[in-house]
């Protein structure tokens, strides 16, 4: 089970991880991606890890616990996580079935998701994006 | 008044003799005196109408006016069995008459009145001859009853439809999400939520969400009177579903009341960010955002 194609492509950027869940998966399939994201983090030595779940439609009870959890095994390999891209469907679908993303960070798409890994690793403090300043 | 009187002895005479004559005769017969009596019936119909203290909200100019008409269209119908014009007259004056807030029973009190008015001339016409009345009356009870139904049907109808027509309208204009600064939403709520309106609500805001890139969202709920159990469960899991979506959302305006309310039923509050007033959450929404907040001496930001 541990061979074969990989379904999610993790991109290693900097000192993060970024997994883009491109298709729905089964829950076996959600199984190896859990392992295998969880393992590169070591392997990079990852302090951050982004999943992005926008080409998702519909994220099933076990999907979404399967993302917390690992989230929670990230954190205690030392990365913090965020989940991006929720679709707004998928999204009031989550919270009228009860499952939400626990205590995981959310944020709206993958640049999003970027910035806050930004503001929360760098250096514990945090400074707001140039962009919105006031002029 | 002489031609008139002798014209309706004339009718009365003749009719103990008009046993034998076609049925149809009777109609005719009763719709010329109808029309030959007009004024003096409408007169009288007019003053009953004031009596009853119906249609009160209408000057007594129109009044006159439209119970001509509807006098008029009523012999219409008798005359030719057809409803059709009275009913567009019906409609048309229902349009008129509906802001006003003129009420069902007065419509049907007015209409009743007037059939009541003619059937009491229609008694003292044919005093004398009991079947000749019975003949009449089985003649024009049918077609004044179907006339009663047609202006009551229409006059609701034509309210239904004013009913749906605001309900349409007010769905339009139900839930504005408004972009106030670059990614900060703010979302009035005002008057009644109801399951179908908060579906809607939901579904605009996350839409807002993603088409302008929020970060924060500020409702604003002053304007929604009773916050019941289901709104606020409502509330939550859109605060729940905005977050999902990486978006933190304000809620402002709750009057003392539905805190009071919601506290006493026991919701579970704790997850939401409130503020006083609408003021209060967008100074909140810029804090979250990273603006500086301006000091009132103005030397800040």
């Amino acid at each position: 089970m541990d061979t074969g194609p990989p379904l999610v492509s993790i991109l290693r950027q900097g000192s993060y991880l970024i997994a883009s869940i491109n298709t729905a998966l089964d829950d076996s399939e959600m199984v190896r991606f859990q392992m295998d994201l969880i393992d590169q983090i070591g392997q990079h030595r990852s302090r951050g890890v982004i999943i992005d779940v926008a080409a998702l439609d519909v994220l099933d009870s076990f999907g979404s616990r399967t993302i917390r959890d690992i989230a929670e095994m990230a954190r205690l390999r030392g990365a913090l996580t965020v989940i991006v891209g929720i679709q707004p469907d998928v999204a009031f679908a989550m919270v009228e079935l009860g499952m939400g993303t626990g205590s995981v960070e959310t944020a709206l798409d993958l640049e999003e998701g970027l910035e806050y890994l930004n503001s929360r690793l760098s250096g514990g403090h945090t400074t707001p994006n140039r962009r919105l300043a006031p002029r | 008044m002489d031609s008139e009187s002798t014209l309706t002895e004339e009718v009365t005479a003749d009719f103990p003799s008009s046993d034998d004559h076609d049925e149809s005769q009777l109609l005719p017969q009763l719709v010329a005196h109808l029309r030959e009596h007009r004024t003096k019936l409408r007169e009288e119909w007019a003053s009953r109408i004031k009596d009853a203290h119906l249609l009160e909200a209408m000057t007594p100019h129109e009044l006159q006016a439209d119970t001509t008409s509807v006098y008029d269209n009523y012999v219409e119908v008798l005359e030719t069995g057809s409803v059709e014009a009275l009913q567009h007259y019906a409609r048309d004056l229902s349009e008129r008459i509906i802001p006003r807030g003129v009420e069902t029973h007065e419509v049907v009190g007015i209409v009743l009145l007037l059939r009541d008015v003619l059937a009491r001339s229609l008694f003292e016409k044919y005093q004398g001859e009991f079947n000749a009345l019975n003949r009449v009356l089985d003649a024009y009870e049918p077609a004044a009853n179907r006339i009663a139904n047609t202006v009551a049907v229409s006059f609701v109808d034509e309210r239904e439809r004013v009913i749906r027509q605001q309900q349409d309208a007010i769905r339009e204009l139900s839930t504005p999400v408004l972009p106030v600064r670059e990614r900060l939403l703010v979302l009035p709520i005002i008057g009644v939520l109801d399951k179908e309106r908060a579906r809607q609500l939901t579904e605009q805001l996350l839409a807002g969400i993603r088409t302008h890139r929020a970060k924060v969202v500020v409702i604003d709920i002053t304007g929604a009177p009773n916050v019941d159990e289901t709104v606020a469960n409502h509330l939550v899991r859109t605060v729940d579903a905005s977050r999902l979506m990486g978006a933190s959302v304000i809620i402002t305006g709750l009057s003392p009341e539905n805190a009071q309310t919601l506290v006493t039923i026991g919701v579970d509050l704790s997850k939401m960010n409130t503020v006083g007033d609408l003021q209060g959450g967008l100074e909140e929404a810029e804090r979250l955002l990273g603006y500086a907040t301006r000091a009132p001496d103005g030397h800040g930001g």
